[in-house]
């Protein structure tokens, strides 16, 4: 099976799925689907168009208060072809984005979902095994959201055990400041032997100046 | 020409088998020179820690040679690289696995202090869950560098007081 060029794509896909819309696009065909269509749509490429290969799938955030808030991302390759179509489906909820999945389609899309879940927080129904990827399970938050802060927020270690034994917490990191800054007179002060930044004008236990 | 001094050295005919000397030295002297390290090798300093271990720095000089990869047969652990939160359990559980005595040379920037990753994933130094006996800058450092913190480690256990620590 050979893929139409990228004209003739455009065409049979509007003709096959009439809502389906062009996406603005600076390189490659791009669509805009509804939620309910994008399975259907992207079988329809895999076997119709011969667009075999998945190439990502990811989410875009559009950030709080914004509707639709969460925009997952389909990247298809065709290897007969050598041509690319993006594929875009808003998710309807806001608060609890979801997406049906497209494991059942190409098996490669399992860790993109599951990662998709960990850091933007979109749900994939039919995934086999829809658990975090990157962060630890429990993690509660997804650190990918707009509103999550690039230090993170302080919450509990992985491990109880530990987090009672070493008292350690996930904090906040410290932004300012190099890391590991050393003495330039090649002196060491043996009791603040830690390496620590030397601006700590904002980090964990002070809070950002206004 | 050049002769040895044998004035001061160990007769065993007027001495003895006997060597008396201090039950801290004897045992700081073995623990110094057989101190195995522990390989935690977690980003690109493992890199580092490897070239230090091979031929052309050799860490087999100072008898730290001996990665171990069980957490039961060495004696120092070398942190080496980036710990994220993820992973921070887990080298503390590996650290918890080691027998006494142990200790820990935080290798680079990221051990010691989080380094670059000033980031929500990231521990931001490795001296928060495990006790460090040296730290060692750089991002990686270099071999030298990494035998440097190895000596001061070493000087470091000279002084300790081991007798003391066994009978307490």
């Amino acid at each position: 099976m050979t893929a139409p060029a990228a004209d003739d794509v455009t065409a049979a896909l509007t003709a096959q799925f009439p809502q389906a819309a062009a996406r603005p696009s600076g390189d490659h065909p791009a669509f805009n689907v509804p939620a309910a269509e994008a399975v259907a749509v992207l079988a329809w490429l895999r076997d119709a168009q011969g667009y075999d290969f998945l190439l990502d799938v990811t989410a875009i955030d559009w950030a709080e208060g914004a509707s639709p808030r969460f925009t997952v991302v389909w990247h298809l390759f065709s290897t007969t072809a050598h041509t690319y179509i993006r594929i875009a489906a808003d998710c309807t909820d806001d608060a609890e984005p979801a997406m049906p999945t497209v494991t059942h389609l190409w098996p490669a899309a399992d860790w993109h979902e599951r990662e998709t879940w960990d850091l933007l927080g979109v749900k994939f129904a039919g995934h086999p095994d829809l658990r975090r990827i990157l962060m630890w399970d429990g993690y509660p938050h997804h650190p990918l959201r707009k509103e999550f802060p690039l230090a993170g927020i302080e919450t509990e270690l992985p491990d109880i055990e530990v987090a009672e034994e070493t008292q350690a917490k996930v904090i906040a990191a410290p932004m300012m400041g190099g890391p590991f800054v050393a003495s330039n007179k090649g002196e060491m002060n043996l009791t603040d032997a830690e390496p620590r930044a030397k601006d700590e004008s904002w980090h964990e236990k002070k809070a950002k100046p206004e | 020409m050049v002769s040895a001094n044998t004035d001061l050295n160990y007769d065993s005919k007027i001495e003895g088998d006997i060597v008396v000397s201090r039950l801290d030295a004897v045992i700081n002297w073995v623990r110094t020179n057989s101190m195995w390290p522990m390989p935690m090798g977690l980003a690109c300093c493992a890199i580092e820690l490897m070239g230090t271990a091979s031929a052309r720095f050799d860490i087999a000089r100072f008898g730290a040679e001996v990665m171990r990869f069980s957490p039961r047969q060495s004696d120092c652990m070398i942190v080496a690289g980036t710990v994220t939160y993820k992973m921070a359990p887990h080298l503390r559980r590996i650290y918890d696995q080691m027998a006494e005595p142990k200790w820990v040379i935080a290798m680079g920037a990221c051990a010691s202090s989080g380094g670059m990753y000033r980031s929500y994933a990231t521990l931001q130094g490795v001296d928060r869950i495990v006790p460090v006996d040296v730290y060692v800058s750089g991002c990686p450092p270099r071999p030298e560098a990494l035998l440097d913190a190895l000596i001061k480690l070493q000087d470091k256990v000279k002084r300790t007081p081991s007798a003391k620590q066994l009978t307490a």
